[in-house]
């Protein structure tokens, strides 16, 4: 009797003092931090869908797999790239498995129905790859961030402007025909335009075109000083392919949207990649030395350079892990945790230079115009050879006004009539 | 609640289907098969909840796949169109014009049925692996008019909806109110399957010649039999509007019907009561075997071919046989 009563108060008192030593440890945060991260594992895009899990691992294993003091699990599911099933994925994430918060999706499509479903619950849910222009613009929802990501319509810009500098007047695009191809398209083609210049004609082509020689036939038919090429995966890879043997290659500039050049296209292509010029945030032939520590790194785990998909996915687990380490570890305060990520500044990701978010939840950048050159090993890879200092998803308009406009489309590409 | 539904007055004169075999059996089955749903709620959680709801929607797209290729003999592979139909026009009167949700069910149904119409009319013209091909054939078209249509279907992106309305928000509410349509829609469809009209396009299924000479107007039971099974889906594809809230080019495409006739066939064609089943297997599998593996598809792939060299009759079908064999001794 006089043991127990004797075990009982001194373990109180114990736990009592203990609980003095270590302050504001709560209950809720006891177990690991959940991570729901989707990516097409099967299907059209599963390759893409691989680099996003080796890339968003990468930088989990490089802290540990702990961060703010807790544990953290990520638990991957395949969306297929499917809408459908990326929306039964997520649901099973948060309502099953409970994670604290959702990370991931490549196509727009399957982001843009998870970010609808989180609409309505408020789960943190961050799109590293989803591009899609009217998620952090007309349409955008406070508990979805495009953390290291990028609006599908923030890079062309740069590259119309510096298409001007260059001289070039007359420009046909060539592009693929859905969303992604008509923001990044529309993008060029209003700041090319509004800048003096002139579209000539746009193509589009149906995704996985095989046969692109109608399309170079009338390409070479017109009288322009460069083409605006809007392609990713194997269309992209055909594409280069076939414009050289048409015998176009030198003989046309050709300025790319970011995915044409991307790592996943020129990995496997050859000297028919050489010189093509492109804008983007990251360019892995950059001699910033975080970004090669990076990319030697990758290199050694993965035995290829990376990816936009692989860079995109470690740099938004950074960003969030920057923030999760400002609450300590509290996720589950959701509130706090969100403006926690939206006020972090990240300083040392694989970019050099620090990235701050807009009020729309979109970073800002500088932008490379980059060009696909061969490294001392022999691979092709992008390096930088201008830089645009401070580009946000507006260009240089006034969000409001921007915003007035309509979202870009097959119909709307606001070329302005001159 | 809704257990009730499907105890509607028995009707043991009704034409049997085989003899030796109780003219009951089918509604044993479906009083089983209702009991089970309407019990489900106890013990599950609240993502397995929107897994029955989702199992008991493509039950319906599945029955109404069934109604024709079990009872008509007509294997048809655009009715993921159809469903997707009704659940585009959902969503576009909801969020796009802004319309009220009751209305936008109903006009979801209207479209389906209509757009079921036009299929009937070129369906009725041809028959077996043709019939399939033009099934084919008008889903593809339904589906490259919501992929291209961009400034009214949203391309490939899709359609955004705003919610559900509050009165069947809750997730145990609408799966109820899910539970009823379905209860009363098999209840009527089997009703139908049944009338002398069924019967008829049994007939049909067994020998549409001798069906002709005996007087019957085979392509008027035909187009009927399929503007049915049309507003069916539409149905299912309302219903599924309502519970995803989103729709996008993927819900009208090929594998949706591809799905459907899946998991009728799975479950056991010309049973009706096998589509729950079909449904309830397939839904299952594609989220337990994806918690294991990547390679969820080639598991769903093997099943679906040892089924059918196992089963082909459906595991409805097969659980029958055994039940027969063990009452023969």
């Amino acid at each position: 009797m006089d043991r127990r009563v004797f075990l009982k108060s001194s373990g109180l008192t114990l736990s009592a003092a203990a609980g003095i030593a270590v302050p504001a440890i709560g209950s809720a945060q006891a177990g690991p931090i959940r991570i729901g991260m989707m990516a097409p594992l099967s299907g059209v895009v599963a390759a893409g869908g691989r680099e996003m899990v080796d890339g968003f691992k990468m930088y989990w294993d490089s802290v540990g797999n702990e961060v703010g003091g807790r544990k953290v699990e990520v638990i991957v599911e395949d969306d297929a790239g499917n809408p459908d099933t990326a929306l039964q994925k997520a649901r099973r994430l948060v309502e099953k498995t409970q994670v604290d918060f959702l990370f991931g999706n490549l196509l727009a499509n399957t982001g843009l129905a998870v970010a609808n479903y989180v609409k309505g619950n408020g789960v943190p849910y961050f799109i590293p790859i989803i591009a899609a222009d009217d998620l952090t613009q007309r349409d955008r929802i406070p508990n979805v961030i495009r953390v290291a990501g990028y609006a599908a319509s923030q890079f062309p810009p740069p590259l119309a402007d510096w298409a001007l500098k260059q001289g070039h007047k007359r420009v046909a695009t060539i592009s693929q025909d859905y969303s992604f191809g008509h923001e990044q398209c529309g993008g060029f083609c209003q700041i090319f335009s509004e800048g003096g210049g002139t579209i000539v004609q746009q193509f589009w082509n149906p995704l996985n075109t095989s046969d692109f020689s109608p399309y170079l036939g009338q390409i070479a038919a017109l009288n322009i000083d460069a083409i605006f090429i809007m392609e990713l995966g194997s269309d992209a890879n055909r594409f280069m392919q076939q414009f050289a043997n048409f015998g176009l290659k030198g003989k046309l500039p050709m300025l790319g949207a970011m995915n044409f050049t991307d790592q996943s296209v020129i990995r496997t292509a050859g000297p028919e990649c050489e010189g093509i010029l492109s804008s983007a945030h990251f360019a892995e032939g950059s001699d910033n030395p975080a970004t090669q520590k990076f990319v030697a790194a990758y290199q050694k785990k993965f035995n290829i350079l990376p990816s936009l998909y692989g860079f995109s996915m470690y740099s938004g687990a950074m960003w969030v892990a920057d923030a999760i380490r400002k609450v300590n570890g509290a996720v589950d305060k959701r509130a706090e945790f969100l403006e926690a990520v939206r006020k972090t500044e990240l300083t040392d990701s694989p970019l050099g230079r620090p990235v701050r978010l807009d009020s729309f939840g979109n970073p800002i950048y500088d932008v490379y115009i980059r060009k696909v050159v061969k490294n001392k090993d022999g691979k092709y890879w992008n390096v930088p050879v201008e830089t645009y200092k401070n580009i946000s998803q507006f260009w240089t308009y006034d969000p409001q006004v921007y915003m007035k406009q309509p979202p870009y489309s097959r119909t709307f590409q606001g070329i302005k009539k001159s | 609640m809704s257990a009730q539904q499907p105890v509607a007055p028995p009707r043991p004169v009704e034409a049997p289907v085989a003899p030796g075999r109780g003219s009951r059996a089918p509604l044993y089955w479906g009083l089983l098969v209702a009991v089970v749903f309407a019990l489900l709620p106890l013990p599950l959680s609240s993502y397995q909840m929107s897994l029955a709801t989702e199992i008991l929607i493509f039950a319906l797209l599945a029955m109404s796949i069934d109604m024709l290729a079990g009872y008509a003999g007509l294997v048809s592979l655009g009715h993921g169109a159809i469903f997707g139909t009704a659940t585009y026009v959902v969503l576009y009167w909801t969020t796009v014009v802004g319309g009220s949700p009751w209305i936008g069910v109903a006009l979801g149904i209207v479209a389906a049925t209509a757009l079921s119409v036009v299929f009937a009319l070129f369906a009725t013209r041809v028959t077996g692996v043709y019939f399939l091909l033009l099934t084919l054939a008008l889903g593809m078209i339904v589906w490259g008019v919501c992929l291209r249509w961009t400034s009214v279907t949203g391309g490939e992106n899709g359609i955004r909806g705003g919610g559900r309305p509050e009165v069947i928000a809750d997730p145990i509410v609408f799966y109820y109110v899910i539970l009823a349509i379905v209860a009363v829609l098999t209840l009527l469809v089997w009703r139908f399957i049944k009338s002398p009209f069924g019967l008829s396009l049994s007939g049909i299924r067994d020998s549409a010649s001798r069906m002709r000479s005996l007087g019957y107007n085979v392509p008027l039971h035909v187009f009927l039999a399929f503007t049915v099974s049309g507003f069916v889906a539409g149905i299912a594809g309302a219903c599924y509007a309502l519970f995803n809230n989103f729709v996008s080019p993927s819900t009208v495409q090929l594998s949706q019907s591809v799905e459907g006739l899946l998991m009728a066939i799975i479950g056991g064609i010309g049973t009706l009561v096998g589509s729950f089943i079909g449904a309830a297997v397939i839904i299952v599998l594609e989220n337990v075997v994806s918690e294991y593996t990547a390679r969820w598809p080639m598991v769903l792939g093997g099943m679906f071919v040892v089924t059918m060299i196992v089963a082909p009759e459906g595991i409805l079908g097969a659980v029958r046989k055994l039940f027969r064999r063990v009452r023969k001794g």
